[in-house]
C-alpha cells in the first residue's frame, strides 16, 4: 500500500524537476528556472515537517523497502536544506557561463531527489538505484564547463571512480544476496542473527565489498584519489555539493547498512572502519597542509572529516545499546554540522573568487583590509572545520570524542587520540586560509578599489548568511542541533 | 537584588562584554569615539557587576560556591549551565575584569598598526567573556567553551596588530614576521593541550556513575575514589597537558617569549595578566579536587619542573637584551612559583598560589604596560640603546621602579607574598610527599628568587639609570599621560594594599582553600 503522505517530499520533488525542466521552454529569464527549483526545494520541507509533527508512527511501505521515521525525516531535511544552499551558490555562477542554466538545475535537484529516496531506503536494491540516482547527475555536473581541460578530467575520473565503486557495491550486494537470500535490511537481518553467518567467507566479503564501495562514496582513504582531483575541477558550487550533499548521502548508506542490516556482525565492519577513520583523518590533513588551492585544500579537508564522521562507527563492535546510540548520534550530528560549515565555506571561497578571480590561498590575502565582512565570514566557517568553540563545529568534534570515548577500552582511547592530534594538524592549514585573509597585505596585482567595490551576488549573500547564522547558534546552543540527532536514536533499535 | 545573586549578577558579568562586542560592531568603523566610548561602557559594566558580586558575596562561607546557577544547556550531552564563584575563583574574576576596562582605558590613543580601533576592541571584548566565563564555569564542557573562546581574539590581537619585524627562524628557511610565527605557535600549543584536556573531560564523565560534566559532583566522587589506578594516571595526564601548557610550565613554555614579545601591548598585558592563570586556576579547581590521588602522586614531578621553571626563567631573563622579551621570561619563573605553592598541596601552598596569580596578573600587566609606552618613545626595546630613563621621564620611570621592585618581591608589596609562602609551603608539604625532593625544590627555588632580583636590577640599571645616551638627548619626550597613567595607578595601588594588607585577597581565599585541602587530602 502506498501512503501518499509518507511520498509527498518526493512527490513535490518529482513535480519540481518536471516544472523545471518544462520551464525552459518557456521564453522567459533563466533565472526563474532557478527561482522555481529553489520554491521547489522550499515547498519540499512542508511535508518533511507535516510528517515529523503529525506522524504517530513509523509509516512502512513496499514490504519494509521505504520507511519514513525520524532519521529518514531529519536526513531529508539535511539533503533538501544542502540543495537549496548549492543551488543558491550555483545561480550566480551559471548564469555567467550563459549556458544550459535549467538543465543544470535539473541535474542538481535529480542529485537530491535521489538523496532523498536513500534516506528512505531500506533494502539493497532501493538504497542503490537512490544512490545511483545521486551520482548520475553528479558526472554531468562535474563536467560542466564544457572547454575547460581540468572540469573533463574531474568529470571523467569521478566517473570511472564511480562506476567502479558502484561495481564493487552491486558486487558485494549481490554476494550478501546470496549468503542470506533476503534484500530488505530486516530480513538481512534476521537471517544473519539466526544463522550465524558472521564465519561464512562469502558473507564477509560481500559485507567488505558494500563497505569498500561506500567508502569511494564518503572517499575515506585509500579511496579518495578522486575527491580532491574532482572538486578542483568541478564548478565550484558543483564541489560543494559533492563534498556535502553526495558525501552525506554515502554516509547516509553506509549507516543504514551497518546499523540496520549488519549490526550482529559489528565486530567484522568495526575494525575495518575504525583502519578507515585513522587513515582518512591522518592522510586527509597531512596533504591538506601542502595545498595551495583552496578549493583542492577544502578537497582533502573533507576527506579528514569524512575520517572524522567514520571515527563513531570504528568503536561500534564493543558496544551495545546506549553505546551503539551514541555512536548513531554523533554520526548524524557531525553530518549536519559539517553540511552548513563546509558549504559555508564553499560560499566564502566563491565569494572571495568573485572579487579577485582566483581560488588559491593567496588570493585571500588583504580581505580583511576591503572586505572586513567577507574576512570574518572567512574566520567563522574556516575555524568552525578547526572545531574552535563557540562554532558549531566544536560540538561536531564533542560528540565524536564522546562517541569513541564510551568504552573506556584502549583501542578507542587510540582512536580518540589520533583524532586528537589530527584536529590540531588540521587548525594549522585551516588557520593558514584565516591568516592570509587577516593578515597579509593585498597583493600588488589585485585592483584593491574595484575589487571592494565589486559586490556580492545576492544568491551567495543568502547561502552565506544561512550558513553564518547556523554554525553560531548551534556553536551557542548545540541543544538545537543535538534535538535532532537526538531523535534518530531509536532508529538504532533493539540492541 | 535577589535575582542578581541567583545567577544574573555572574552572567552579565560574563556576557555583558560580549553584547558590548555586537553593540561595537554595528557602529560605523569612522566614529572612533563612539566605538571607545561603548567599549568602555561595557568593559566598565561588567566590572562594576563583578564588584558588586564580591560585595554580596558571603565571605563566611568562602568554600560553597555561590551566586550561581545551575541551567539546562546542552541536554543532549548531559552539559549544564552551571556557573558559580567561591573564595578561589572571585578574586581572579574580578582581577580580569579590572584589567579588561584598564586595557581599554590605556589604549584609547595607543593603537598599534594597522590601527582599527573597532576590530580591536571587539576582540577585546569577546576575550574579555571568554576570560570571566572560565573563572565562574562549573561545568566542564562549558569551562573548555570558555577556556577556547579566549583563543580566537588572542590570535588575532597577535596576528594583525603585532610585531612586524622580521627574523628569520632556525628550521625554517625564510624570513617570517614575528606576529605571524607568534600567533599561530600560540595557538597550536594551547590547541594541541586543550584537545587531550578534552579528551580527558570525557573520560571523567564516563567514568562517573551517573554520568556527569559537573564539576561539584565530579570532586565529591574524586573524593570517593572513583577516579585512580591507570584510568586515574591518563586522565591527569591529559588534565595536565592541557593546563601545563597554558601556564606555561618548562617544557611547555617555548610559545610565552615570542606570543608576549610579539603581541601588542594591551595583548601581552591580557595574556600574562589572565590567560597564564587559566592554567593554573584549572589545576585548582579541576585536576586537584576531582584526582586528588594522582595529584599526589604527580605533585613531585610538578614540583621538579616548577623549579625548572624557575630557574630556567631567571637564567633566561639574565640573558635578554629586548626588555619586553625579559619581561615575558620572567613570567615563566614566576608562575613557576605559583606551580611550586600548588604541587605542595598544602594550604599554605595554595594560598600562596592564588595570591601569587593575583600579584603577578597586577604586576607583570603593569610591567607590560610600561614596556608597551616605552617602545612607544623610543621605537626599540634593546636595553643597551636606553638608559637614564629616570631623568628623560620621571614618572613613568618611577613606576617602572616601583613594579621592578614589586617582582622581585620586594615585601610590602604584592609579589612578596606569593613567591614566600610558596616557598615555606614546600618545606613542608602534604603528609606522604617526598619531604627531600620539596626542601631541594624550596631552597633553588630561593636561588631562583635571588636571580629574579639580579635580573631585575640589571635591566632596571641598564634601562632607568645611568646616564641619557647621546641618541635620545637632543629629543623631547613627553612623560606619562593621562590615559597611561588612569590605567597604572589603580595597578599601582593594588600592588601596595596587597602587599601591605594580604588579607584583600586571603580574606576571600583562605576558607576555601583550606576546607578544599582538608576534604581532598585530609
Amino acid at each position: 500500500m502506498i501512503d501518499y503522505h509518507g511520498l509527498a517530499p518526493e512527490i513535490v520533488l518529482a513535480v519540481t524537476i518536471a516544472a523545471v525542466l518544462l520551464l525552459d521552454l518557456v521564453p522567459i529569464p533563466k533565472y526563474w528556472t532557478a527561482v522555481a527549483g529553489l520554491t521547489g526545494l522550499f515547498a519540499t520541507v512542508v511535508p518533511i515537517l507535516t510528517l515529523g509533527v503529525l506522524r504517530d508512527e513509523t509509516i512502512t511501505m513496499l514490504g519494509g523497502s521505504y520507511v519514513v521515521d525520524d532519521f529518514a525525516l531529519i536526513l531529508k531535511a539535511l539533503f533538501v536544506a544542502t540543495g537549496f544552499i548549492s543551488l543558491l551558490l550555483a545561480v550566480g555562477f551559471v548564469e555567467s557561463d550563459r549556458y544550459y542554466q535549467s538543465e543544470f538545475y535539473f541535474l542538481l535537484l535529480a542529485s537530491v531527489l535521489g538523496a532523498v529516496v536513500m534516506a528512505s531506503s531500506r533494502d539493497l536494491l532501493t538504497m542503490f538505484i537512490g544512490l545511483e540516482l545521486v551520482t548520475a547527475p553528479s558526472f554531468l555536473l562535474a563536467g560542466w564547463r564544457k572547454g575547460d581541460a581540468r572540469s573533463n578530467e574531474a568529470a571523467l575520473k569521478f566517473f570511472l571512480v564511480g562506476v567502479l565503486s558502484a561495481t564493487i557495491l552491486v558486487f558485494g550486494m549481490s554476494l550478501v544476496y546470496g549468503a542470506t537470500g533476503e534484500i530488505t535490511f530486516e530480513g538481512i537481518r534476521s537471517v544473519v542473527a539466526a544463522a550465524d553467518l558472521g564465519g561464512e567467507p562469502v558473507f564477509v566479503l560481500g559485507l567488505l565489498f558494500i563497505i569498500v564501495g561506500f567508502g569511494f562514496k564518503v572517499s575515506a582513504v585509500p579511496f579518495h584519489f578522486w575527491a580532491p582531483d574532482t572538486y578542483e575541477g568541478a564548478p565550484i558550487p558543483v564541489a560543494a555539493y559533492l563534498s556535502v550533499g553526495s558525501k552525506a548521502a554515502g554516509f547516509v548508506g553506509l549507516l543504514a547498512v551497518c546499523y540496520l542490516a549488519f549490526p550482529d556482525v559489528r565486530d567484522i565492519w568495526g575494525p575495518a572502519i575504525w583502519i578507515l577513520a585513522a587513515a582518512s583523518m591522518t592522510v586527509g590533513n597531512l596533504v591538506a597542509l601542502r595545498q595551495n588551492d583552496v578549493v583542492r585544500l577544502l578537497g582533502y579537508s573533507s576527506v579528514a572529516h569524512g575520517g572524522f564522521i567514520l571515527v563513531p562507527f570504528a568503536m561500534a563492535a564493543v558496544y551495545d545499546g546506549a553505546g551503539l546510540e551514541e555512536a548513531f548520534f554523533a554520526t548524524v550530528t557531525y553530518l549536519l554540522i559539517y553540511a552548513f560549515m563546509n558549504l559555508g565555506a564553499f560560499a566564502v571561497v566563491m565569494a572571495v573568487a568573485d572579487k579577485t578571480g582566483e581560488s588559491d590561498v593567496g588570493s585571500f590575502a588583504g580581505l580583511f583590509g576591503y572586505a572586513p565582512g567577507l574576512a570574518t565570514a572567512v574566520a567563522l566557517f574556516f575555524f568552525s572545520l578547526a572545531g574552535i568553540p563557540p562554532l558549531a563545529g566544536w560540538f561536531a568534534k564533542l560528540v565524536m570524542f564522546r562517541a569513541v570515548l564510551n568504552d573506556t577500552g584502549t583501542w578507542g582511547a587510540v582512536l580518540a587520540a589520533i583524532a586528537a592530534l589530527n584536529a590540531v594538524i588540521a587548525f594549522y592549514y585551516y588557520a593558514r586560509v584565516v591568516k592570509t585573509a587577516w593578515m597579509d597585505p593585498a597583493p600588488e596585482t589585485l585592483a584593491v578599489p574595484e575589487a571592494a567595490a565589486r559586490p556580492l551576488a545576492p544568491s551567495l549573500g543568502l547561502a552565506m548568511g544561512i550558513a553564518v547564522v547556523a554554525v553560531i547558534l548551534v556553536g551557542i546552543f548545540p541543544q538545537l542541533l543535538a534535538f535532532f540527532g537526538d531523535a534518530t536514536k531509536a532508529v538504532a533499535f533493539g540492541f | 537584588m535577589e535575582w542578581f545573586d541567583n545567577g544574573w549578577g555572574l552572567s552579565l558579568t560574563v556576557f555583558l562584554p560580549l553584547v558590548g562586542a555586537a553593540v561595537v560592531m554595528a557602529l560605523p568603523r569612522r566614529n572612533e569615539l563612539a566605538v571607545k566610548s561603548t567599549a568602555l561602557v561595557f568593559a566598565s559594566l561588567s566590572l562594576l557587576t563583578s564588584i558588586i558580586v564580591a560585595l554580596r558575596f558571603d565571605y563566611g562561607d568562602t568554600s560553597q560556591f555561590q551566586m550561581g546557577t545551575d541551567l539546562a544547556w546542552i541536554e543532549a550531552i548531559s552539559s549544564r549551565f552551571h556557573i558559580g564563584v567561591d573564595g578561589i575563583s572571585l578574586p581572579l574574576l574580578v582581577l580580569s575584569t579590572a584589567i579588561t576596562v584598564l586595557s581599554v582605558i590605556y589604549s584609547w590613543n595607543h593603537w598599534p598598526e594597522p590601527h582599527n580601533p573597532k576590530a580591536f576592541l571587539v576582540l577585546m571584548l569577546v576575550l574579555a567573556t571568554g576570560m570571566a566565563g572560565t573563572f565562574v564555569a562549573l561545568d566542564l564542557i562549558l569551562f573548555f567553551v570558555f577556556f577556547e573562546v579566549v583563543l580566537l581574539p588572542m590570535y588575532f590581537m597577535i596576528g594583525i596588530w603585532g610585531d612586524r619585524t622580521k627574523r628569520r627562524l632556525a628550521g625554517l628557511g625564510v624570513e617570517v614576521e614575528m606576529r605571524l610565527y607568534a600567533s599561530i605557535k600560540f595557538f597550536l600549543f594551547t590547541l594541541f593541550g586543550s584537545a587531550f584536556m578534552l579528551l580527558g573531560f570525557l573520560a571523567l564523565f564516563f567514568k562517573a556513575e551517573p554520568n556527569t560534566f559537573d564539576m561539584v559532583a565530579l570532586s565529591e566522587l574524586g573524593r570517593a575514589g572513583v577516579f585512580t589506578g591507570t584510568f586515574g594516571f591518563w586522565v591527569f595526564a591529559a588534565l595536565f597537558l592541557g593546563f601545563a601548557v597554558k601556564v606555561p610550565m618548562w617544557p611547555f613554555h617555548t610559545w610565552l617569549p615570542d606570543a608576549h614579545t610579539a603581541a601588542p601591548t594591551v595583548g601581552s598585558v591580557l595574556l600574562a595578566a589572565i590567560l597564564l592563570k587559566l592554567g593554573t586556576y584549572g589545576f585548582v579547581r579541576i585536576s586537584l579536587p576531582i584526582l586528588p590521588q594522582q595529584a599526589q602522586d604527580w605533585a613531585p614531578a610538578i614540583a621538579i619542573l616548577a623549579v625548572i621553571s624557575i630557574i630556567y626563567g631567571s637564567l633566561a631573563c639574565l640573558a635578554q637584551t629586548d626588555v619586553k622579551r625579559l619581561i615575558a621570561f620572567s613570567s615563566v619563573g614566576h608562575m613557576g612559583f605559583v606551580m611550586l605553592g600548588i604541587a605542595t598541596l598544602t594550604d599554605i601552598g595554595i594560598n600562596a598560589a592564588v595570591i601569587g596569580m593575583v600579584a603577578h596578573g597586577i604586576i607583570t600587566g603593569l610591567l607590560f604596560f610600561l614596556a608597551g609606552s616605552m617602545q612607544h618613545r623610543y621605537h626599540t626595546r634593546e636595553m643597551s640603546r636606553l638608559g637614564g630613563n629616570m631623568k628623560l621621564m620621571p614618572v613613568l620611570g618611577g613606576i617602572l621602579g616601583f613594579t621592578a621592585m614589586a617582582s622581585l618581591g620586594l615585601p610590602g608589596l604584592a609579589g612578596f607574598w606569593g613567591e614566600f609562602m610558596a616557598l615555606l609551603g614546600s618545606f613542608n608539604p602534604l603528609d606522604g610527599l617526598n619531604l627531600g625532593v620539596f626542601r631541594t625544590a624550596m631552597v633553588l627555588g630561593a636561588v631562583g628568587t635571588v636571580l629574579t632580583a639580579g635580573y631585575l636590577l640589571w635591566m632596571l640599571q641598564r634601562v632607568n639609570l645611568g646616564e641619557v645616551p647621546a641618541e635620545w638627548a637632543s629629543k623631547e619626550f613627553h612623560d606619562a599621560d593621562g590615559f597611561e597613567l588612569a590605567a597604572w595607578v589603580p595597578l599601582v595601588l593594588a600592588t601596595l594594599i596587597i602587599g601591605i594588607w594580604p588579607k584583600a585577597v586571603f580574606g576571600a581565599t583562605n576558607d576555601a582553600v583550606v576546607s578544599l585541602v582538608e576534604r581532598t587530602f585530609g
